[in-house]
């Protein structure tokens, strides 16, 4: 092998040419080494000087070197079996991490009030609101409630309509958004994807330069421009900026790409006018990558939180991310529950398209095809 | 029933066997034809009003995008020029840099520029480097991958919203991360309100992107070419060798695209501050968003306009340049 390492070396060289220690393979009647080593070498021996074994193993310094040979190749495979294990732990240390929060979070929704003030008392009792409840010194951490109990689900469910209020109003907001942009976005990576053209690459790149800028940016655009149309303060604000978000043009185009022109080509000699190529070829086509963006869109717009704190100040339209955190700490047992309720679509929707999501993740890598 | 893209096209191309034909039976008619000038110049005018046509009906399919991409971000960010250049929105007075200079000696705004880009110095190539090692563990031969694989998406899914109620019981002062340190004789830290404040939100940051960062580092590592492995194998390369010659070099594209997005999502790293610690958080918490906000709550257009300039600029260049680095180190490996 080439030695010359880093980004500077040519590994097509590295093709042709042999590693150092394996020059001699080459060389007729060549003899490895003394610190020559692995099984695979002595295999790839074997084959190149077209030996039996027991040849290979008198030209190896005879018996004993064969021997250390195959030791050698057992090492290796221990060594791999202890680099599984090793790599097993390190993703199931993660995988505790990661999912650490959300069990949490799950099981103290089943958890009673009191039970919540008992574990948690020390962190929320600052703002409590009077009340005799027992508060510990320290917090425990439990990951089974005492008593499972569904009252705090009965109260955000029937008694107290102000969050499933909230919560329809983020299913609002998230579904035209998701449902729209994928439809304007569809129609223009299809207009960007049929015909190259340098106007065209051009506004392309500007679409890419646009969804890399975060709402730091676009948000004070946005601002004016609904402010200048009277639309602060109402549902459409949210709306069209969201509808005509760019993000998912970008990626769609990469999919449509992907067709062979062939195809479309095909379909327009047997008479499809351009609506038809684009309705029956290229959706159809583009079935995956769209649930996959749907995804995408979904989850970003579920979880926002910037643009209603700018664009509403209407508290009563905020989606239930925002109201989440005004919630009375008295109530953090109703929190939690409302928390679970919360994630409960996002984590639906993954259990349903998790293949989807991996594949569109996996075609926004590689940011030039 | 699921197909894959693939399958789709196999169905499809039935069509173009049809297109085939079609040639075939154009060529030979050509062939028998007398007037050759006469067949050669009919497809050429054909071509070009093919292209033509597929041009016009190309801008029709975008003019719903780009009519509202134009009013709703490019339009608008003209006028965010014009107002960063002025007195005020009123009398319209050019005043050139003046509200660069203002912002940029605003002391919240130095703030929370520095905080920004401490936040995304520490936590982008933190999140690279290990979702890297995560993709790098996925690839070996551990069991139940798919479990591991779902385990490591799932903060990506988890709203913010939801999962901050427990980020402030485990980071309180009383919290649970307090109470586990104490067991090895470390002092209680206020988490959310000193110093270490950046690290409590780099580690919510890495738990929230690094799933996302590991797929994408996942499918860039299955599609570098089995055989050169192979080969490097075969003339005993050790396993550091083949990763840093050969996989990093089919990675490097995936790098600058997760850094970028790992760049891109550090902003959005407001939200969990934001919900755990509301309007106004502990210094080192004072993100650019909270500026943003606090800035819109006072309606200065101007300020608010250098300050988004400013931003994009920033991205714009630091994007250049990551664009630039990868095209002098990636450039041969194309396809």
């Amino acid at each position: 092998m080439h030695r010359k390492t880093g980004f500077g070396g040519e590994y097509r060289e590295c093709i042709v040419e042999r590693a150092p220690q394996n020059r001699w393979l080459d060389e007729p009647g060549g003899k490895p080494p003394e610190n020559a080593s692995t099984g695979s070498i002595m295999d790839a021996f074997i084959d190149s000087q077209n030996l039996t074994k027991a040849q290979a193993q008198s030209r190896i310094s005879g018996v004993k070197g064969y021997n250390k040979a195959v030791r050698r190749a057992k090492r290796d495979k221990r060594i791999e079996f202890a680099g599984i294990v090793v790599a097993t732990i390190i993703a199931a240390f993660f995988a505790l991490l990661f999912l650490t929060p959300i069990v949490l979070t799950m099981t103290n929704s089943f958890m009673s009030s009191s039970e919540i003030s008992a574990n948690y008392g020390m962190i929320f009792q600052t703002t409590e609101t009077g009340g005799k409840v027992f508060v510990s010194k320290t917090v425990n951490l439990k990951f089974i409630p005492d008593i499972v109990t569904f009252s705090q689900y009965f109260t955000v469910l029937i008694k107290s309509p102000e969050y499933l209020i909230k919560f329809w109003n983020t299913v609002i907001y998230v579904v035209p958004i998701v449902f729209f942009q994928l439809f304007v976005a569809m129609l223009a990576s299809y207009g960007f994807a049929r015909y190259h053209g340098k106007v065209k690459n051009i506004i392309f790149f500007l679409y890419i330069i646009l969804m890399l800028m975060p709402y730091q940016v676009t948000l004070v655009p946005n601002y004016m421009v609904t402010s200048w149309l009277g639309l602060l303060d109402t549902r459409w604000a949210i709306w069209l900026p969201g509808i005509f978000s760019p993000f998912a043009v970008y990626l769609l185009t990469k999919f449509i790409r992907r067709i062979p022109y062939e195809v479309m080509e095909a379909a327009q000699i047997d008479g499809a006018g351009e609506w038809q190529i684009f309705s029956q070829v290229c959706v159809p086509l583009c079935k995956g990558g769209l649930i996959s963006i749907a995804i995408l869109v979904f989850i970003d717009y579920w979880n926002m939180v910037e643009q209603p704190l700018i664009l509403l100040s209407n508290e009563e339209m905020y989606p239930l991310s925002v109201f989440l955190s005004k919630i009375n700490s008295g109530e953090i047992s109703l929190a939690f529950a409302v928390a679970v309720i919360y994630m409960v679509p996002p984590l639906l929707i993954f259990l349903y398209g998790e293949e989807y999501l991996v594949e569109g993740i996996s075609y926004q890598g590689g940011i030039k095809g | 029933m699921k197909l894959s893209l693939g399958d789709k096209i196999n169905q499809v191309k039935d069509i173009s066997k049809v297109k085939n034909s079609v040639n075939s039976y154009l060529t030979r008619n050509a062939r028998i034809g007398h007037n050759n000038a006469g067949m050669k110049a009919i497809p050429k005018t054909k071509m070009t009003k093919k292209t033509r046509r597929e041009m016009i009906s190309s801008w029709i399919f975008l003019t719903p995008s780009l009519v509202g991409v134009g009013v709703f971000f490019v339009l608008p960010f003209f006028v965010v020029i014009f107002y960063s250049i002025v007195n005020n929105p009123i009398q319209k007075e050019f005043v050139g840099f003046d509200n660069f200079v203002r912002v940029w000696n605003n002391q919240a705004f130095q703030l929370a520029a520095s905080n920004t880009a401490k936040f995304s110095l520490i936590a982008v190539p933190l999140a690279v480097v290990l979702s890297l090692i995560l993709a790098i563990v996925m690839e070996s031969k551990i069991p139940f991958k798919s479990g591991f694989r779902s385990f490591f998406l799932s903060p990506m899914m988890v709203p913010t919203a939801s999962i901050v109620l427990i980020w402030q019981v485990l980071f309180h002062y009383n919290g649970l991360v307090n109470v586990l340190i104490g067991h090895f004789g470390v002092d209680k830290i206020d988490w959310l309100k000193s110093a270490d404040a950046q690290i409590v939100i780099i580690v919510l940051f890495l738990w929230k992107n690094l799933g996302y960062n590991m797929i994408l580092f996942m499918a860039a590592l299955s599609s570098v070419p089995k055989d050169l492995i192979e080969v490097a194998r075969l003339e005993s390369a050790s396993e550091f060798q083949i990763f840093w010659t050969i996989k990093m070099r089919y990675l490097s594209s995936t790098v600058l695209f997760v850094t970028i997005m790992s760049l891109i999502n550090s902003f959005k790293v407001f939200r969990e501050i934001y919900l755990m610690t509301g309007d106004y958080p502990y210094d080192t918490l004072y993100m650019m968003q909270h500026f943003m906000n606090n800035t819109f709550a006072s309606v200065d257009y101007q300020k608010l306009s250098a300050a988004a300039i400013i931003m994009a600029l920033v991205i714009v260049i630091l994007v250049a340049i990551m664009f630039i680095t990868e095209d002098r180190y990636g450039k041969d490996i194309e396809g």
